[in-house]
């Protein structure tokens, strides 16, 4: 038995039929979904994918972002007005991986993937779902806390557009230059007089999906950026988290390791 | 960057060096830029049905039932091949060389002993319904208890893994349960030395991750041939245990190979073939059996995990006077190649390095884990991973420089090794000296000025504590052995004296002993800490 | 269900029907019998099945092949004009950049797409123009070697 592939122009078409066939699959990039459909994952039916322009359209204004969901990392690299996010559209995959892997897909990422999304969990992100009644908002966070349920459509990721060098971004490797991430960390660091106010920070795989730092948050509010200033968060690095052993490092190594490279990144020292 | 050093040894060959030193191109390179070298799998045949496995979720357990009715019955389904089906379902790869009995079989019909052994086979018309229908089988199983450490198996009431070896280690000349070393009194000359140091040492399972995975595609040729076209490293090797398995004559068997999308060892198991080569018989159709990068990386034979102690003697001057090696090889489920490379892990022991007193114990062990086999020095390289890192242990331990550590206690020219054969043709010294030049390592003279032809044929001098380069007496009187045998490349002989029997005992440090303090000696073992004794 | 599937392969128009939901993989050495492209892992994490899509890198595992109707695609088959290397080939020849050869041909495409932006890379841009490509013998060193001197000798050659 082989699948059946429907593409359609329009998004909404899509979104109608992810929801309504069975074993039904979005395709974005294929980086993910392919691997399934060639190992005949029996859950797989129908490959449902759309030609939209606006799938893959990106908006950058002054103060306001929107990907469409599938915009590639590719194109995240080609703009500019991105360069804040360049980092981490590098730390997915090869230029290969790069051409075809999306925003979207990278929400739905296995953990130790999905990079991209934890910067975006940082920015604070809001995504627009596509359904078959319309559309509807919700922050990132739900998005990521509900994902396993799917049947939902991501059309598009907004974000306000972080101020000056407020955005930090940072994955830790064993393999060099390139390598699944043992773990990564982004932080949307603004200062108000010097003192931090309203910190958002985020892990990838410290969890089963990327994650907020809150007690990290918390502590650091009204703090300045230097080692006093960041202790309190140090100490509390990893409150919140639940790592997994995998093939590229264990739960313990993560936390272990979690906060030298927290105080890193909050320091603005380079990573090794 | 390649470099002769033609200054080395320069009186011992003449300097006629045609290929040596010079690159060459490989023959097959313009195919390989080109993309034409032919793999195993750049042949076209059609009509060409895919095997797929199913493999055992279990570390151990007794298979109660095995129902392939609905998948027999799936869409483009050929065939299930099943452990009774195959002619001859029980091999071990060095069977063909007479080493180890036959305890492994192609298809699991009782009891599974790792997780991911073969169970049945599906030949179907695409690779994607020979998946689907794996689905479909339905397998009961009883769980068994399983072992994963090799000390563990070792122990008294352990779970019995491999039914041909009942106490879970691999039996040598039939009779014995571990591969030996004995040279020399180890434990008399623990007792005089300055210092024990006791390390553990563990090696994870390393998978070869060849880019291309194992595979074959199995072809009914006219007269009840079959040509196969085979990613193995072992062409003839494969042939011939692909014939005993299908209980066929060897010259039924064409196999083409030669071009390996990378082995580095994990091509020698003949995983693919004889299952290939029997579903090609029972279909009469051209058969393509290829691990998937799951199957490889899983399931297809890794470097096996190597646990090493080594309990080292040490004197204050720096020599080693006492190595003892007690080594344990997990073999997995099954014997591929890892009882040989206990042999060779033998072989190699103490490394290359002068100790007069040696002593060694190494396991071949059965656990529930992934059958393990060769790769790139199995069973040395583990053993080089430990015996380096005790080197440099043992040299922090004394407070000599590393490389001076290992110069003064390498292998020369007329030293008698643990194995009784005289070493010739040392060249570790002088390998260590160009390795200090080039990493601007700083040597003392005397070590710069060291020879692996100078000082061989008898117990390293003891060197006095303050490295004064006051000569020291030599070792114990020898009498004289048996003079070994010469080849034309070997370098001669240093000097007329006869090689030296092993020594009967530790030599005695002959004269004074290093100057400081002989009492309250440091022992340091990482397994009891420090103590004084 | 079979799905009609045009390409401009190497330059030439070729059509052929494959199975909905096939790989691009799989439809180049199958249905086109372009067996110059390997396949490694058919999970996209390889890179050994490394083809040009539009002028791209792509992995062809995990590229469905139907995405690709219509579009160029360049494989190891067409680098070759006539008697002549690419200049890549002859730097990989050169350099001893191949060993089992398996993951060669991916190599090569990825190399390509780098040079075809970037006719003057660094070091670190050809390390990352391969980071994606698995080679399991040479250590890699040769094969950044390779790829920094065609760039330098196809430099030449245009100037």
């Amino acid at each position: 038995m082989t699948v059946a592939v429907k593409t359609f122009a329009r998004l909404a078409d899509a979104a109608s039929a992810v929801s309504t066939e069975r074993g039904a699959r979005f395709l974005a990039g294929g980086t993910l979904l392919m691997r399934a459909v060639n190992e005949a994952d029996p859950s797989i039916e129908t490959i449902v994918r759309s030609t939209d322009p606006a799938f893959v359209h990106v908006a950058v204004s002054s103060a306001r972002v929107e990907l469409g969901a599938g915009a590639t990392m590719a194109a995240i690299l080609a703009e500019r007005e991105l360069s804040f996010l360049h980092r981490v559209a590098r730390a997915v995959g090869g230029p290969a991986v790069r051409e075809a892997a999306t925003v979207g897909g990278n929400l739905f990422a296995p953990s130790p993937y999905g990079d991209f999304a934890v910067a975006l969990l940082a920015l604070d992100a809001t995504v627009t779902l596509a359904g078959g009644y319309g559309q509807r908002e919700l922050p990132l966070d739900e998005l990521l806390a509900g994902r396993e349920r799917g049947a939902s459509l991501v059309s598009k990721i907004a974000f306000r557009r972080p101020p000056g060098e407020t955005f930090r971004f940072a994955t830790v490797t064993r393999v060099h230059p390139k390598g699944l991430s043992v773990l990564s960390i982004a932080a949307l660091l603004p200062l108000t007089n010097a003192r931090i106010a309203g910190a958002r920070i985020a892990y990838g795989a410290m969890g089963h999906t990327p994650l907020r730092a809150k007690a990290a948050e918390r502590a650091l509010e009204g703090r300045a950026l230097d080692a006093a200033g960041i202790a309190p968060a140090l100490a509390v690095a990893a409150d919140g988290t639940s790592p997994r052993d995998d093939a590229i490092a264990s739960a313990w190594w993560r936390r272990e390791i979690l906060p030298v490279h927290l105080r890193r990144l909050l320091l603005g020292v380079d990573q090794v | 960057m390649l470099e002769m050093r033609k200054d080395i040894f320069a009186d011992e060959r003449d300097d006629d060096l045609r290929e040596v030193g010079r690159p060459t191109q490989r023959q097959d390179i313009l195919g390989h830029v080109t993309g034409t070298s032919a793999y195993y799998d750049d042949h076209r045949f059609a009509n060409l049905l895919h095997l797929k496995v199913l493999r055992s979720p279990h570390a151990h357990a007794r298979i109660r039932s095995i129902d392939d009715a609905a998948a027999s019955r799936a869409p483009g389904v050929k065939r299930i091949i099943r452990g009774a089906d195959v002619p001859v379902n029980l091999n071990t790869l060095l069977s063909l060389i007479q080493f180890g009995k036959d305890d492994e079989p192609s298809l699991a019909t009782d009891t599974v002993r790792y997780k991911g052994e073969p169970i049945l086979a599906v030949v179907a018309t695409s690779e994607r319904a020979a998946r689907e229908a794996l689905e479909l089988v339905r397998i009961s199983y009883d769980s068994l208890p399983a072992v994963f450490d090799v000390e563990e198996a070792l122990k008294p009431g352990a779970v019995p893994v491999n039914p041909a070896y009942p106490k879970n280690t691999f039996d040598y000349h039939g009779k014995y349960d571990h591969q030996k070393l004995r040279f020399g009194d180890v434990e008399a000359a623990f007792a005089k030395a300055d210092m024990v140091l006791e390390e553990r040492y563990q090696m994870s399972p390393i998978e070869h991750a060849p880019t291309e995975t194992n595979g074959s595609i199995a072809v009914p040729d006219t007269n009840g041939r079959f040509t196969v076209y085979t990613s193995t490293q072992a062409l003839f090797f494969s042939l011939d245990t692909s014939a005993k398995i299908n209980a066929m004559p060897s010259n039924q068997l064409h196999f083409v190979g030669g071009t390996v999308g990378g082995g580095f060892g994990g091509k020698v198991d003949t995983l693919t073939e004889p299952l290939a080569i029997l579903a090609a018989r029972l279909t009469g159709a051209p058969v393509r059996y290829r691990l998937s990068r799951h199957e490889e990386m899983q399931f297809g034979s890794p470097r096996g995990a190597e646990r090493i102690y080594i309990k080292d003697g040490l004197m204050r001057d720096g020599r080693i006077v006492a190595r003892k090696v007690r080594a344990y090889f997990d073999s997995g489920a099954y014997t591929r190649l890892s009882s040989y490379a206990v042999v060779k892990c033998v072989a190699h022991i103490p490394g290359p390095y002068t100790i007069p007193n040696v002593h060694a114990d190494v396991y071949c062990v059965f656990t529930n884990r992934t059958p393990a086999t060769a790769m790139r020095g199995f069973g040395v390289t583990a053993l080089d991973f430990a015996l380096e890192c005790q080197m440099d242990k043992g040299a922090v331990a004394i407070g000599m420089d590393p490389l001076e550590f290992r110069m003064l206690n390498a292998y020369r020219d007329g030293d008698m090794k643990a194995h009784r054969r005289v070493a010739k043709n040392c060249a570790l010294i002088e390998c260590a000296q160009v390795a200090a030049e080039k990493a601007q390592w700083p040597l003392r003279e005397e070590f710069r000025r060291m020879s692996s032809r100078k000082g061989g044929g008898e117990a390293r001098p003891e060197v006095v504590a303050d490295r004064s380069r006051a000569p020291a007496p030599a070792g114990t009187p020898r009498s004289p052995a048996s003079t070994p045998q010469r080849v034309a490349y070997d370098r001669p002989q240093v000097d007329a004296k006869p090689p030296p029997s092993p020594p009967r005992d530790v030599p005695s440090p002959a004269g004074a002993p290093p100057s400081g303090s002989t009492h309250g000696v440091r022992r340091f073992s990482s397994i009891f800490g420090t103590r004084r004794r | 269900m079979k799905t009609p599937i045009q390409l401009r392969l190497n330059g030439e128009e070729v059509a052929a029907f494959a199975d909905d939901g096939a790989n691009l993989l799989d439809v180049l050495r199958e249905s086109f019998g372009d067996l110059t492209v390997k396949g490694g892992c058919w999970q996209g994490t390889c890179g050994t099945c490394t083809v040009l899509v539009g002028g791209n890198p792509r992995l062809s595992c995990v590229t469905l092949a139907e995405s690709c109707s219509g579009n160029s695609v360049e494989t190891v088959a067409g680098l070759r004009r006539g008697a002549d290397l690419h200049p890549l080939q002859s730097a990989f020849m050169e350099h001893f950049a191949a060993q089992c050869g398996y993951c060669t041909p991916g190599m090569l495409m990825a190399a390509k797409a780098l040079l075809d932006r970037n006719p003057n890379p660094t070091r670190e841009d050809v390390v990352d123009a391969i980071c994606g490509n698995i080679c399991r013998c040479t250590g890699y060193e040769p094969i950044i070697a390779a790829i920094l001197d065609a760039a330098r000798k196809g430099a030449r050659r245009s100037a």
